[in-house]
């Protein structure tokens, strides 16, 4: 397996990776079609929207006891994923791990794409969308929630310029290869690629600069995941009040990221006809790292339920039973079975992580990571410290509405579309860095 | 289909009372009607007005002064800053409490709420399973470490000197933070329109008050501020008809209770049956106290012990 790369080495040329990176930019076949799709899903979602502005979040299922719900659920998942830019581009980079190169930039992609959707996201559960510059009028620094602005915003700028940064050979690639392309897309690439012409000092500088980011994402990376758990943990309530939420959100979000990772990989690869460039070498290799990291996550689900679950303090007891062979059961089970722990022995086995069967265990681990969320959010506030009572039936149950759901739906399909056209506009794997990579010596004309 | 139904009971009144009486009764009857058509036809001549007491009542524009109403920056200032020299505390006697829900209403009438919206909420409790059960009024407990100021962003909930915890519906952001951080279920939140829009939509913004609600903003109980500021107890205190209610100041040891007016040293009360304050495992420091549900003069009637919500 391991001289599987250098057998394909000898049938690459600069010229031949250029034009296969490229063709895809180049090539619109269906297109336009898949845009039309999300943009009709997106305005059809985005009058969901408008329903709830206009009617209030009582259009939602939320009600004063469930006061949080898909939203914040989903806002949870897709910080999750946005990790994967972290654990990818630098974690492994930094590492010096060299076979992420050619997937680091859908991981990149994903992430810009997912964490820019959370902030959004975020604002659509808020009840008065229009006072939310009073964050930044009125803003307290006690509140975890500024906190969690301030490292949204943050990671989202860093992991654009990790995004960019490392893409400017390749942008002076399309600025001289796209000759047909936009006039607006030139200037893009004409503007983002600087001027690069790969002399040494531009290369030296170049690398000095990604090297910073990377090590700039990491203490970021941790940070935004780590608040977001602290959003519940720095509550009273049974179920969020412990010790290693952030860590334990840390965990679970490298298992979503590199599910979300592995799908675009496959998707790429397919789609745009990579398969010479990620390879099956990768899933092996991101069928591994998965196993690792979902190992790291089941052994912080011990601690998180076998550990109360072994005391059953009062408070606890309910929440517990509730979701272990409670009303919330059959999706806590699942979360953690088709989402961890069936995924940790499949992918053990070599053949399962071959590119389709290690897609769709991702696509079930990704759906998991999801149902996961909801479970963490949702349970504990219908078990407060105080009985509810004397209110209708629908403040006790939590059902999100169809408004709910399409406005849920809407930042899916927002996230698809961010994703959809980066990798139009942009070459999906690394030119300049597969070449180096492979020792294949190339020109940057001007 | 409201005056017919006055006018039928008005009927049966003029047969048991006498024509007389019933004459004036109608009279009256009519007149009120001709003013409600009257105003019904000019509205713009009216303005609606919220009284001290909770009330609300329409005023003709024309005796209006241009004086009367203050600005909203001022009510608000005054209202972040609370009421100099005082430390509010409120002591509920559970031995008394058998369920009226007379506070429940009054509260609702007061801050505009629904019947399903609670500033204060009557419970029925069960602390273990052999132990017996009672009725525990929980309105918001005023923290002296409140959790849910913490966590506001925007300095929407705070503390102020006199230790009420306060909500500026003008200046929240709807994240609701504070109710996830509340352990004790204290806060509500306008998820549609509050109650009669239009009854409230020209009165000032009283913080003290928190009214009129607004949609996609926090509620929670205030201590009644805005009564506090003329001397008088809050609307739930008031209104209870068996002296559950004791409320005051800890600077000054005393508070009064609001069904017997009679006021007592607070430390005293305290001291001498038992009080407690909720879940202080929790460090949240409430200024409710509550006194033990003991030598009950009553049965208790509610419908816990054979329902599954218990605690």
């Amino acid at each position: 397996m391991n001289d599987l790369p250098e057998q394909k080495e000898t049938n690459l040329s600069f010229e031949k990776i250029k034009k296969d990176i490229l063709r895809p930019m180049q090539n619109h076949k269906g297109l336009e079609l898949w845009i039309a799709f999300l943009l009709t899903v997106l305005s059809v979602c985005a009058w969901a929207y408008y329903v709830q502005l206009r009617d209030g979040l009582g259009v939602t299922g939320m009600r004063d006891y469930v006061s949080w719900g898909l939203y914040i659920a989903n806002f949870v998942f897709f910080v999750a994923v946005s990790l994967v830019g972290m654990l990818i581009s630098s974690i492994l980079g930094l590492l010096r791990i060299d076979w992420i190169t050619p997937i680091s930039r859908i991981a990149e992609i994903i992430a810009v794409a997912f964490v820019a959707v959370a902030g959004l996201v975020i604002v659509m559960d808020m009840g008065r969308p229009d006072r939310v510059i009073n964050v930044m009028i009125h803003g307290r620094f006690q509140s975890p929630i500024l906190w969690d602005v301030t490292v949204i915003t943050t990671y989202l700028t860093i992991s654009l310029l990790l995004l960019i940064l490392p893409m400017i050979p390749d942008l002076a690639i399309c600025k001289k290869e796209l000759k047909k392309t936009s006039p607006i897309l030139k200037k893009v690439y004409n503007i983002l690629s600087f001027g690069y012409i790969n002399t040494p000092s531009q290369h030296k500088h170049l690398h000095k600069m990604i090297r910073t980011l990377m090590i700039l994402i990491v203490p970021v990376g941790l940070a935004i995941h780590t608040v977001t758990s602290w959003l519940f943990a720095s509550t009273l309530r049974n179920g969020w009040d412990t010790t290693i939420l952030g860590p334990y959100f840390v965990a679970g979000a490298f298992v979503a990221g590199a599910a979300a990772l592995i799908v675009g990989m496959y998707f790429f690869r397919v789609n745009y006809k990579l398969q010479d460039y990620i390879t099956d070498l990768h899933f092996d290799k991101m069928g591994k790292l998965m196993v690792a990291v979902c190992l790291v996550y089941l052994y912080f689900n011990l601690n998180e339920f076998l550990v109360p679950g072994y005391k059953m303090k009062t408070g606890d007891d309910i929440h517990l039973k509730e979701l272990f062979t409670g009303h919330w059961a059959i999706m806590f089970w699942s979360s953690q079975l088709l989402g961890n722990i069936i995924p940790i022995i499949l992918l053990v086995t070599k053949k399962f992580r071959k590119p389709l069967p290690i897609m769709i265990i991702s696509l079930f681990i990704l759906a998991g990571a999801w149902v996961k969320r909801y479970v963490i959010v949702i349970p504990t506030l219908l078990h407060p410290h105080l009985p509810i009572q004397n209110v209708p039936e629908n403040f006790v149950n939590y059902s999100p509405s169809a408004i709910e759901i399409s406005v849920t739906v809407f930042s899916f399909a927002l996230a698809l579309l961010i994703i959809t056209v980066l990798a139009k506009i942009f070459p999906v794997v690394p030119i300049c860095e597969t070449a180096d990579n492979k020792g294949i010596k190339y020109k940057i004309e001007a | 289909m409201k005056e017919e139904t006055s006018n039928n009971s008005r009927r049966k009144f003029l047969k048991s009372v006498g024509i007389s009486i019933g004459a004036a009764g109608v009279v009256s009857g009519f007149s009120l009607l001709g003013a409600a058509k009257a105003a019904a036809q000019e509205p713009r001549e009216t303005v609606n007005l919220l009284t001290q007491d909770g009330q609300l009542v329409q005023v003709d524009k024309d005796q209006l002064r241009p004086t009367v109403t203050e600005p909203l920056t001022e009510l608000q200032k005054r209202g972040r800053e609370g009421i100099a020299g005082k430390s509010f505390v409120m002591v509920i006697d559970l031995s008394k409490c058998r369920n009226a829900r007379k506070c429940m209403d009054a509260c609702q009438n007061h801050h505009q709420l629904r019947p399903d919206q609670h500033h204060i909420n009557v419970l029925q409790m069960q602390d273990a399973e052999h132990t017996a059960p009672y009725f525990m009024p929980k309105p918001c407990q005023h923290c002296d470490n409140p959790p849910c100021t913490k966590v506001c962003p925007v300095d929407a909930t705070f503390k102020r000197q006199d230790g009420i915890v306060l909500i500026d519906n003008e200046r929240c952001i709807g994240c609701r933070f504070c109710i996830a951080a509340c352990p004790y279920s204290a806060r509500i939140f306008q998820w549609t329109e509050p109650k009669d829009p239009e009854k409230y939509k020209d009165l000032t913004y009283n913080i003290e008050a928190n009214v009129p609600q607004k949609k996609g903003t926090i509620s929670k109980c205030l201590f009644s501020a805005d009564r506090l500021r003329e001397d008088k107890l809050p609307s739930c205190v008031s209104s209870c008809p068996n002296g559950v209610y004791y409320f005051g100041d800890q600077n000054e040891d005393a508070v009064t209770n609001g069904t017997t007016h009679e006021t007592v040293r607070f430390s005293k009360l305290i001291e001498e049956n038992a009080g407690y304050t909720l879940m202080p495992e929790l460090g949240t420091k409430p200024r409710v106290y509550y006194l033990p549900p003991k030598n009950r003069a009553f049965e208790f009637n509610g419908d816990l012990l054979n329902e599954e919500n218990l605690h």
